[in-house]
């Protein structure tokens, strides 16, 4: 196996690194592909949710009577019909499928309708009688905090809070020439993926088979199987397309699934439920508001001596992943840089608003957004340019972080990321071009930066599993835990299987995500699918080959060690001229009984944190990145318009140009979202923006020009080198716009996201 | 009570009942089963539902059956005469799907916009898509495919054309 190894990492790479074009997309653009609400089976009910009138309220009764004599209706349930566990949750089981006596946001769900069309399950719902006793609401986490606030659970209203805390910052800040202390905050931000999320049960012996848009089919499976009472082996979970996910379709996803799966199981009959794009907007959950309060001491030569940053994220009614995003965040808080003296305190509590949990960046952004900003104000404060500031104190190889990781086993590369940005975006020359200038339309250029823990780190288990099988006529089948959501899993996941087999990419046909075919290899979020995927999937075309080697060297008369796979054919190393076809080898391998099918497993490596000081070593590996904003802000009206973003990543290695380019400019339109455009209003705990009119989504003629750079330097953990991309792609985007807005206006926002008002006023203060 | 209705969809003669308050996406998708198109908002702000009637593009979440008797649709599944048409695999090429959700609808918008204009300036293909939402792409690659397949579409005519000479 080493010796396969070695070789690997020497050889030219065939099928990794090529712009391979998308191994799902040819039914995609015919209309082939079929989502989870295009599926129909016979007989099959519709079902829908009654969600609570009230973000907060006790639930006194349900009636459903009316609503079952309707006719058309099939089935009606409320909590009391759960055969299984009332409550789910990753960390903290505080949810329900359906509430049973305390609803805590508008989304929760209090009743079920199954009925033969969507029309009568709709009718149905206005006939169940609910009786509520409304509660006063916690609209913001400060208010969380307070002691005379309303408890949102019996446990209260913190779900979680950690501490960092390195060196002295007192020392630090008596050792300063300057210190700055800000507060920026961030908004409530909807997933907004084009497919609404979506499931259809099927009833099955003794179990149940759910279609449905997920992103993690494994924990679908999980509470499916534990509200429905049923063992996990009962419960198959079949991933259809997937219409986006952006993190967005894990927890949400279980709820409508579970709730699918009880409808169809009580009728004995198909259901399908699909969220109106305003039902989803209601219940599904957001990214995390932050309150963030930094305070910063540099040197006047520039070296940062300390950090003291406060952290309150508003987790909404539900826990989710709430505790990992903070962890993320708080781990991640001081950004790419060393800093001697730190102190971090963290909290996410409950309110009545919408519930919190996983979104593309995953608790970065927001702490990118508020570090990167307090970064450029203090370039300025001490009058040094914001690129050379960062230089003075980024990361390098041995560099400690915050919570005393050493930084070594990969290449550091903010550094040389940072000098690239320079280089390439004619930093200095477009800094000194707009500083004087003059009309209506000012121009800025900003900078951001970023490291990342690749994968989910200390905060949770970290494996993943494939399954290779070579068919008797040299066809690859491949299948792996790790889902397709739209980034191009399949696609990436079959080039390392094709390079790690020398077969050319069209020999694999890569199967959707099936709960009962691969083990569970974790959640697809993190950025880690290419990495743990990846790894998964070598391992098991790896193990593959090695039979073949065998059957080959015996064929070709030499040794395993000697036989090299490459475009599809068989070769003995040193005699290239005896060889043998993958396809015939496979035939041979079948005629000798040979067992071509293997199971690869792929576990990070062992990491190490401690709860209690909040020291350790966070991630196994991190991955860096920058972006270069400029932008054009009409200073009359105060509209932004973003004119080019320059893209810094690396990745470790590209595996496809053409998919990874596309996150990247998937990633900055999300990010210009963000920054500009995007914004999850609510009042008083309900929903302003229930539709994609008045949640605004940046559109094709808003996009500016899109540079992806990528800094290669292979990472020697991850398969062929490769790491992370699909959220370093978005999460500095934002800072980066936000600090060029502040060269072309001189007006430093502090609050996402911008809008025209917010620079009018700005501009009028000035 | 429901109407009868008649109307070709991709080249097909159809016949069918339907409610006077039917949409015309949920009769393409679960009456005909032509699924490639999509529900994405239900209030025309998306444009994943996008199909073409007498080859202009309306938006099926907000037409109603009725509307369509007599007329001619084309959906995605008949965008292509053979196989795949330059459109598409342009689309392909150029890495323009990723979900792949609001692709049929980007599509057909990019199939009305070079039956109208064959040589589409970059500002113009915005101004089309401009009312069809990608939460994926950035909408970079879909611009990017659809000026090749323009390119594509008029080098096959200049072909054609010599051929016939």
């Amino acid at each position: 196996m080493k010796a396969f190894l070695i070789e690997e990492s020497v050889k030219k790479l065939e099928v990794v690194g090529k712009p391979v074009n998308r191994v799902d997309a040819l039914d995609k653009v015919t209309g082939a592909a079929k989502y989870t609400a295009d599926l129909y089976f016979p007989g099959m009910l519709y079902g829908k949710t009654l969600r609570s009138r009230y973000p907060h309220a006790l639930i006194r009764g349900i009636k459903i009577g009316e609503a079952e004599k309707l006719p058309g209706v099939a089935v009606v349930l409320t909590a009391k019909d759960i055969p299984g566990e009332k409550r789910f949750g990753v960390v903290i089981k505080d949810q329900e499928v359906l509430v049973s006596s305390k609803a805590r946001y508008l989304g929760d769900g209090l009743a079920l309708v199954a009925a033969v069309t969507e029309e009568i399950a709709e009718e149905a719902l206005k006939l169940i009688k609910i009786e509520y006793k409304p509660l006063p609401v916690v609209s913001s986490p400060l208010e969380a905090l307070k002691e005379e606030s309303p408890k949102i659970h019996e446990h209260g209203n913190l779900i979680k809070s950690y501490r960092v805390r390195k060196g002295d910052v007192n020392k630090g800040f008596s050792e300063s020439d300057v210190v700055i202390e800000r507060v920026y905050t961030t908004q409530f931000v909807d997933h907004a993926y084009m497919e609404p999320e979506s499931a259809v049960a099927v009833p099955s012996h003794k179990g149940v088979v759910v279609y449905g848009s997920m992103q993690h089919p494994y924990s679908t499976r999980r509470v499916v199987a534990s509200t429905l009472g049923l063992p996990l082996s009962k419960v198959r979970v079949i991933q259809t397309n997937l219409g986006g996910g952006f993190g967005g379709k894990d927890e949400t996803a279980s709820i409508i699934c579970a709730r699918a799966a009880l409808l169809a199981v009580k009728a004995n009959r198909p259901v399908k439920m699909v969220n109106t794009r305003s039902e989803s907007m209601l219940e599904s959950y957001k990214r995390h508001p932050y309150i963030m309060r930094y305070r910063v001491g540099v040197s006047e030569k520039g070296e940062i001596k300390a950090m003291e940053i406060n952290l309150l994220a508003d987790g909404g009614a539900y826990a989710s992943t709430s505790p990992f995003v903070l962890w993320r965040s708080t781990v991640q808080a001081t950004g790419p840089y060393e800093v001697p003296n730190v102190e971090i305190s963290s909290k996410v509590v409950y309110t009545n608003n919408p519930y919190c949990g996983a979104m593309r960046g995953f608790g970065s952004p927001q702490v990118n957004f508020a570090v990167e900003s307090i970064m450029d104000e203090l370039a300025e404060e001490i009058g040094m340019d914001p690129i050379e500031l960062r230089l003075k104190n980024a990361f390098k190889n041995g560099s400690e972080t915050a919570t005393g990781q050493v930084l070594n086993g990969h290449v550091v590369s903010i550094r040389q990321i940072l000098r690239k940005a320079r280089e390439t975006s004619n930093w200095e020359g477009k800094r000194k071009l707009y500083k004087v200038q003059k009309g209506r339309l000012r121009r800025g250029i900003g900078i951001a930066c970023c490291y990342r823990g690749v994968s989910l780190g200390a905060e949770g288990k970290d494996f993943a599993a494939a399954y290779v099988n070579v068919t008797e006529d040299g066809g690859v089948i491949v299948a792996c835990g790790i889902a397709e959501n739209g980034q191009g899993a399949k696609t990436v996941l079959s080039q390392i299987a094709a390079e790690a087999l020398g077969v050319p990419v069209d020999y694999i046909t890569f199967l959707g995500s099936d709960t009962s075919i691969v083990r569970d290899s974790g959640p697809t979020v993190a950025s880690r699918g290419t990495i743990m995927g990846g790894g998964a999937v070598k391992e098991a075309a790896v193990k593959v080959r090695m039979k073949m080697a065998e059957v080959a060297a015996v064929i070709l008369k030499t040794q395993p060690e000697k036989i090299i796979f490459k475009g599809g054919m068989v070769y003995d190393k040193e005699n290239p001229e005896k060889h043998i076809s993958f396809k015939e080898l496979a035939r041979r391998c079948y005629k000798k009984t040979i067992n071509l099918s293997s199971i690869g497993w792929f576990r990070a490596p062992e990491i190490y944190w401690d709860e209690e000081t909040g020291m350790g070593t966070a991630y196994f590996t991190w991955v860096y990145s920058a972006n270069v904003a400029e932008v054009e802000v009409n200073l009359e009206t105060g509209k932004v318009k973003v004119l080019r973003v320059y893209a810094f990543h690396d990745p470790g290695k590209v595996v496809n140009p053409k998919t990874a380019k596309s996150q990247v400019y998937g990633g900055v339109a999300m990010g210009i979202g963000y920054a500009l455009l995007e914004d999850y209003k609510l009042e008083e705990c309900i929903p302003k923006t229930l539709n994609l009119r008045s949640y605004r989504l940046i559109r094709a003629y808003e996009m500016p020009e899109v540079i992806p750079v990528f800094i290669e330097n292979p990472d020697p953990v991850a398969p062929f080198g490769a790491k992370s991309l699909g959220e370093p792609a978005t999460e500095v985007v934002a800072p980066a716009i936000v600090n060029a807005i502040y060269q072309a206006t001189g007006v430093r926002i502090r609050s996402l996201p911008v809008t025209r008002d917010k620079i009018l006023k700005g501009l009028k203060e000035r | 009570m429901g109407e009868i209705i008649e109307f070709t969809v991709n080249g097909l003669k159809r016949r069918i009942e339907v409610e006077p308050n039917e949409l015309l996406i949920n009769v393409i998708r679960g009456k005909l089963g032509l699924t490639g198109t999509k529900y994405g908002c239900g209030i025309g702000e998306c444009g994943s539902c996008t199909v073409l009637i007498d080859g202009e593009p309306a938006l099926s979440c907000l037409t109603l059956a009725i509307e369509v008797d007599g007329r001619e649709i084309v959906t995605i599944e008949g965008i292509a005469e053979n196989e795949l048409n330059h459109i598409q695999e342009a689309f392909l090429d150029q890495g323009a799907v990723q979900c792949g959700f609001c692709t049929p609808g980007m599509i057909i918008m990019a199939k009305y916009l070079l039956n109208k204009k064959r040589n589409p300036t970059e500002k113009e293909i915005k101004e089309h898509i401009k009312g069809n939402l990608c939460r994926c792409t950035g909408y970079i690659n879909i611009i990017k495919a659809i000026k090749e397949a323009a390119e594509k579409m008029q080098n096959s005519n200049v072909k054609a054309i010599s051929k016939e000479l």
